[in-house]
């Protein structure tokens, strides 16, 4: 690790891939919520078209490819809230169109399509100070508001009726969204790659979910995996001598399999409390009396039973019917 | 007082001529609604009816066409003070799968929160006690998907309560709810209108909540067809099923085949 921090382009790449990890998941968070998982991978389809745009325009790529992206997002959130029947097909042709211009643009410039391959899966090497600046600042624009505005975007992505019954104004709320991971996406396509980002935005908020109960807990756990495994891919990277962002995405997967077991764990724990409930519209009506006779088993906490909440008393599930306590012997319920 | 009433100032939510279209076609016409403060009021009807329409254009989800709707005295459009009104949609709308239970409740609180401030020994306070209302202090912790679903639509009721409302609007709350924990709601319900706030519930059925309830207001087809003292649900199901006495439209017309069919 000491070795790896001795050249600049390293560190470089490190810091740029530690606030990606930090942002991709945090607005991750938000884009699952609202059960866009895949907007991310259609945003950087639109952001090659960016650096396509910046590679014939002679500009430095990020910030161009950050306007372009940006503008796609919200484009792409105004065809969703407008034109829902049509919304899908709108998107496949922006986010392909984004992706044929970026490549015939790189090609007119005379770079080709190899030019465009270090964006798209990563290249650590490439990461330049000014780059890193720009990473720098764009970091701090999408963190302040994902975090700070937390409790606004979490109700805006769960129940937007009532988000606007309390005043708060949804459809900026939803462009915010849609910007931020716009931006996020732009900036990790130095160290996770454009085609790979949306791996980093999904994979570590859905291990989190695996191992913590809470939103904010799930957004607090999302980030430390997000930058567990992009600093660590990062740097593993320099020494298995590849793109890096094959490696970040194939360490978040392994990190959400090892989550797996710790969810059965959590799940049992926590598994709702059974209920049945008693009918109670109409008290006259008397149910049979059922004895089971002599019940050689005595039910009780840890009996091995299955039991359930039955109206003001319990259950206990046995072999097919259900066993309730009456005076010195048990009820078929 | 000029035509038309003018508004009073205790006027809670006042409608008037209100129409309301979906897709084009016109799906609530002309309706005139007031809810006074201090009053429990029902919006009833049948499937189809109107009644959710009519309560998501009176708080804003929904946009009207004609027609003129004001909240405490003010126009809809205008209309700032979110903070005094708790929203409890319908069961089934919302997702909150990952969420805790004082999570849920706790963003009942943001029509009183400014942006990027943390919640406040206000909030704090105000949350566990909505959750206690609801007697659901001890499931504060607990994650959503683990409640039953009248525990769930127990949050939603204390997420409402959170923010301290002085107009409840509730959407359907006792739909699937058996009649212990429905007289449960009507409680907690005539404690908040003895408080001084006043209740806008969206019915199937009268159910547990007949006392706390001043007016049923029921809508049939679109139109509000009685305003008055609650009537048992049977009598309003006749009263929405009354006959015409004049001869039905003319159905031979052809360009009026479809339009009439019921």
């Amino acid at each position: 690790m000491i070795e790896v921090l001795a050249f600049p382009f390293m560190q470089r790449a490190l810091l740029a891939a530690l606030l990606t990890g930090l942002m991709a998941p945090a607005v991750g968070t938000y884009i699952v919520q609202r059960r866009l998982s895949l907007l991310g991978d259609g945003l950087g389809h639109v952001a090659i078209a960016g650096v396509g745009l910046a590679l014939i325009t002679g500009q430095a790529p990020i910030p161009v490819a950050v306007v372009v992206c940006v503008a796609g997002a919200v484009l792409v959130e105004t065809l969703r809230e407008f034109g829902k029947a049509s919304g899908d097909v709108g998107l496949a042709i922006l986010f392909y169109g984004g992706l044929a211009a970026g490549v015939l643009m790189s090609g007119i410039a005379g770079s080709g399509a190899a030019a465009l391959s270090g964006y798209l899966f990563g290249s650590l090497t490439t990461v330049t100070r000014s780059d890193l600046i720009m990473v720098g600042v764009l970091a701090v624009v999408v963190l302040v508001p994902a975090i700070g505005l937390a409790p606004q975007l979490f109700a805006v992505c769960t129940d937007e009726d009532f988000a606007r019954v309390q005043g708060l104004q949804v459809r900026s709320y939803n462009i915010m969204i849609v910007a931020l991971a716009a931006i996020t996406v732009t900036l990790a396509m130095r160290t996770v790659g454009l085609l790979l980002v949306s791996a980093l935005m999904v994979i570590p908020v859905a291990a989190a979910s695996n191992l913590v109960r809470g939103f904010y807990a799930a957004l607090g756990c999302a980030m430390v995996v997000g930058v567990l495994v992009s600093v660590g891919g990062a740097a593993g990277a320099y020494y298995a001598d590849t793109a890096p962002g094959a490696l970040i995405v194939v360490l978040a997967i392994l990190v959400f399999v090892l989550t797996l077991p710790a969810s059965a764990l959590l799940r049992r724990r926590h598994q709702a409390a059974l209920e049945l409930p008693e009918s109670v519209d109409d008290d006259n009506v008397v149910l049979p009396h059922v004895d089971t006779g002599v019940h050689p088993h005595q039910h009780g906490p840890g009996c091995g039973h299955p039991y359930v909440q039955h109206g003001d008393h319990t259950d206990f599930i046995h072999e097919g019917h259900r066993h309730a306590q009456h005076a010195d012997h048990y009820d078929e319920h | 007082m000029s035509i038309g009433t003018a508004p009073e100032r205790t006027d809670v939510i006042s409608a008037d001529n209100v129409t309301v279209q979906l897709g084009g076609l016109p799906v609530l016409r002309g309706i005139d609604l007031r809810v006074h403060r201090g009053e429990a009021v029902a919006l009833m009807g049948g499937n189809g009816s109107g009644k959710s329409t009519l309560v998501r254009s009176l708080i804003r989800l929904l946009p009207y066409q004609r027609g003129e709707v004001r909240l405490f005295g003010t126009p809809l459009n205008s209309f700032r003070a979110w903070s005094r009104i708790g929203y409890v949609p319908q069961r089934s709308a919302p997702v909150l799968r990952g969420a805790k239970v004082k999570e849920v409740v706790a963003s009942g609180r943001l029509a009183r929160r400014k942006p990027f401030l943390p919640l406040g020994a206000g909030d704090r306070s105000a949350v566990s006690q909505a959750l206690a209302v609801v007697d659901l202090a001890d499931r504060a912790t607990s994650e959503m998907t683990t409640l039953s679903g009248g525990q769930q639509q127990r949050v939603l009721i204390a997420r409402a309560l959170a923010g301290e409302p002085d107009l409840l609007v509730l959407d359907e709350p006792t739909a699937g709810v058996d009649l212990r924990s429905q007289q449960a709601l009507a409680d907690l319900l005539a404690e908040r209108v003895a408080a001084g706030a006043s209740v806008l519930v969206v019915l199937h059925e009268v159910g547990a909540l007949q006392s706390l309830l001043d007016r049923a207001v029921v809508l049939h087809e679109g139109r509000v067809i009685s305003d008055g003292p609650v009537v048992p649900s049977d009598e309003s199901k006749r009263l929405a099923r009354h006959e015409h006495d004049e001869q039905r439209p003319n159905r031979d017309q052809p360009w009026l085949g479809g339009a009439v069919e019921r």
